[in-house]
């Protein structure tokens, strides 16, 4: 894109054009973050952003593919190798670009800054521009690279070629278990947008039914015609989210899909043992492309909407909460702001992404710096409307719908005091106004960040769209979020399925046939069962579940990036590019000290909301001494158990990480110092036949 | 402007896997149309292709 532009405009202009951007960049960072008044165009957001990505992409992505990867376009891929027209087909970059911005960008970086919004929007903001520039970007195209040199091997492989085979063990066992946790959390959200609220229930309930009928259609009247299929889907679905307010309406349908959180997980948990079991035609792919179709359309929409409506951004720069006691989750700015918002700055799921499906389709290995860096800039974007969506709100009505009543009180009048007295004026009037508009019941301790969003792009669409319908706007917000979410949920628990059947078939053999109907059977009542259980009492939990999860999934997540940056600078060294190893290694160091500090913080932080052995020790200390009453106390042993469970899991990340990185040392030792290590598995350089379109 | 009307249409036909079976055709009919053998039909194509997209990681957080 950027490398064209140059090409076509005589030097001087692109040069001044840069200088341009660069100062542009600088001057709307600076008023980012020097901004102390009352508000803040979203506009300076945009504008920080694309300049950040640009510059990224125009100067380092290049450094990267000239200097550092040496990207070599005579070199056939191994599409072109393989080419057979199904796995292996060379592709138009920008369909590859498609294909891979579909498959990274899900609802981490929609979550991750609404939730991180609570230390203000400063914090967050750099972290999305400046992790994603140096870290995340970098991660997606190396793994992109490095998979594309060896035949399109996914990350596990590429671990256990390049580490050994306790890397390679270490990273598979790694990723079922982030698999379950994001599962989870993801299953959590959605359930917290639906509680008592039969509108957002209704329709999203509705979303299942027309997958199966547009599976139906594309199977047997109109096979394959995704277009025709998808374009009916998106039709019923707005009609889903009209109807539901139908349904809110009328006095007995409405009973019907009137359901608490618990209730709701129950159900979230059949229907992901139901959509992992199902022939993946009738839900999974049908699903899929419409959730497709509605995130790029609304995530579109919502870029125009912002740039139309030029929004303030009236959440302050930085909030007290820095200092670790937030609402939404507990703990400092350092390091849980980089650990709530992984996917935007650096993720490490992107990594099986870039090492799976893209490299089988690229034609030219030099278009891994437009798909790698490029796609992974664009998904930063994301999350920089996220964070502008989320700020836009006055943050006494962010924190009364985002802060879980274990932490401002069960009823309106104490919620909006405890919030009012942090400095963040809401009344109970208004929320209940807002609600109103909103079509719902009630919008407090709505936790997860869904809803919260949900509120912010309602608001944003109709204002810059036609200032109607509000409730309308958030049920179509939440359709949105809640589809996708889905899609995550049953296409996650069909991979950790397929990861579970081929752990298992090592140990009985049948086990691992992955078409054996009771094995897919066993396979996935034991996935849905872990994850499930994780969710469930996520419903439970007094604090919001919210608050234990995602932080552990951030944890998780930042630690398979670590696996990835751990086999691209084994790579970098075996392949002699010791001096640029920093561009790896930098991102690396970060990532280690921010996940170790964390997972520290959430092991042993005396802070009840932060530590998950302190809270347990102190929960089990009240029941002994009978302090607990009611509902409480008979929560309380497995709350217990829980904690020891997340502290357990946590402690399973940290040791992960620190195994992965020991390895990496060592092989990269051992091959400076000239011993012996495994070899770099490289495939050799074919000339590439392909002539350019 | 029709022209590039249908480079766009052309593009979306691509990028959701419309054209799939086509793209499938053109290409057995390059390299494999000498075998003897006949090529997939639509129906068993679009069966095996979402039985093959789907057996690894397709979505992400």
């Amino acid at each position: 894109m950027a490398t064209t532009m140059t090409q076509r405009l005589p030097k001087p202009i692109s040069f001044i054009g840069w200088i341009v951007a660069i100062l542009l960049g600088t001057f709307a960072l600076a008023a980012i973050a020097f901004n102390r008044g009352e508000s803040i165009d979203a506009l300076w957001f945009i504008v920080a952003a694309i300049c950040v990505y640009a510059v990224g992409y125009r100067f380092y992505s290049a450094f990267l593919a000239a200097k550092v990867f040496a990207l070599d376009p005579t070199r056939a891929t191994p599409a072109e190798r393989f080419s057979d027209g199904r796995d292996f087909v060379p592709t138009n970059r920008w369909v590859v670009f498609g294909h891979h911005f579909a498959a990274i960008a899900g609802p981490g970086p929609l979550i991750g800054p609404t939730l991180a919004a609570q230390f203000g929007y400063l914090p967050g903001t750099l972290w999305i521009l400046i992790g994603a520039v140096l870290g995340g970007c970098v991660q997606d195209f190396v793994s992109l690279f490095c998979s594309i040199r060896r035949d399109g091997r996914s990350l596990g492989q590429m671990a256990r070629d390049e580490l050994g085979p306790i890397g390679g063990a270490v990273a598979l066992i790694g990723v079922l278990a982030i698999m379950i946790i994001l599962i989870a959390v993801l299953g959590l959200v959605v359930v917290n947008a639906m509680r008592h609220s039969p509108w957002a229930t209704s329709t999203v309930a509705a979303t299942i039914p027309i997958a199966v009928l547009i599976g139906l259609f594309m199977r047997h009247l109109r096979p394959g015609r995704v277009l025709e299929g998808t374009a009916i889907g998106v039709v019923l679905l707005l009609a889903a989210v009209f109807g539901g307010g139908w349904i809110d309406d009328h006095p007995t349908l409405r009973a019907l899909f009137d359901y608490d959180a618990p209730a709701l997980a129950l159900m979230v948990i059949v229907y992901g043992f139901a959509a992992a079991v199902l022939p993946v035609w009738l839900l999974l792919a049908p699903r899929d492309y419409l959730s497709t179709f509605m995130k790029i359309g609304t995530i579109a929409a919502l870029a125009v909407a912002i740039l139309i409506l030029n929004p303030q951004v009236k959440m302050p720069a930085l909030t007290q909460f820095i200092d670790g006691t937030g609402p939404i989750f507990g703990g400092n700015v350092f390091p849980f702001v980089f650990i709530t918002i992984a996917c935007g700055a650096i993720s490490g799921f992107h990594a099986l992404i870039a090492s799976g499906t893209t490299p089988k389709l690229l034609a030219n290995e030099r278009d891994a710096r437009f798909i790698g860096y490029g796609a992974m800039a664009m998904e930063s974007f994301v999350a920089i409307m996220a964070m502008v969506a989320a700020c836009v709100l006055d943050p006494g009505v962010y924190f009364a719908i985002n802060s879980p009543a274990g932490v401002v009180g069960a009823d309106a009048a104490t919620a909006v005091a405890t919030i009012s007295q942090w400095g963040f004026p809401v009344t109970a009037d208004q929320m209940s106004a807002l609600a109103n508009e909103m079509g719902e019941s009630t919008l407090f301790a709505r936790t997860g960040g869904a809803p919260s969003l949900a509120v912010g792009m309602a608001s944003i669409f109709s204002n810059a769209f036609g200032n109607t319908l509000l409730s309308v706007w958030y049920h179509f917000a939440i359709m949105f979020e809640a589809l996708f979410i889905l899609t995550t949920v049953d296409a996650g628990t069909r991979v950790a399925r397929f990861m579970l059947q081929d752990l298992l078939g090592n140990v009985a053999r049948p086990l691992g046939r992955t078409s054996w109907y009771p094995s897919v059977l066993i396979c996935s009542g034991l996935v849905v069962a872990a994850w499930g259980y994780f969710l469930y009492f996520g419903t439970l939990d007094p604090l919001g579940g919210i608050n234990s999860l995602w932080p552990l999934f951030g944890i998780a997540n930042q630690m398979l990036a670590a696996i990835a940056l751990c086999v691209a600078t084994t790579v970098l060294v075996k392949s002699g590019r010791v001096r640029y190893v920093w561009v790896t290694v930098l991102p690396l160091v970060w990532l280690v000290a921010v996940t170790t500090a964390a997972a520290w913080d959430k092991l042993f932080s005396p802070d009840l909301r932060v530590g998950f052995l302190s809270h347990a020790n102190d929960l089990a200390a009240r029941l002994d001494a009978g302090t607990l009453t009611g509902a409480a106390a008979d929560q309380a042993p497995q709350l217990i158990f829980n904690d020891r469970l997340d502290a357990a899991l946590t402690l399973f990340f940290l040791i992960t990480v620190w195994v992965l990185v020991v390895e990496t040392g060592r092989i990269c030792h051992a091959r400076l110092s000239g011993r012996h290590c495994p070899p770099l598995a490289e495939t050799p350089h074919v000339q590439t036949r392909l002539v350019e379109s | 402007m029709g022209a590039a009307l249908q480079k766009v249409w052309a593009l979306l036909r691509e990028v959701t896997g419309d054209d799939a079976y086509d793209r499938y055709l053109a290409h057995w009919r390059a390299t494999h149309a000498a075998e003897g053998t006949a090529p997939l039909d639509r129906s068993s194509f679009y069966r095996e292709e979402q039985r093959r997209k789907w057996d690894g990681v397709r979505r992400c957080c």
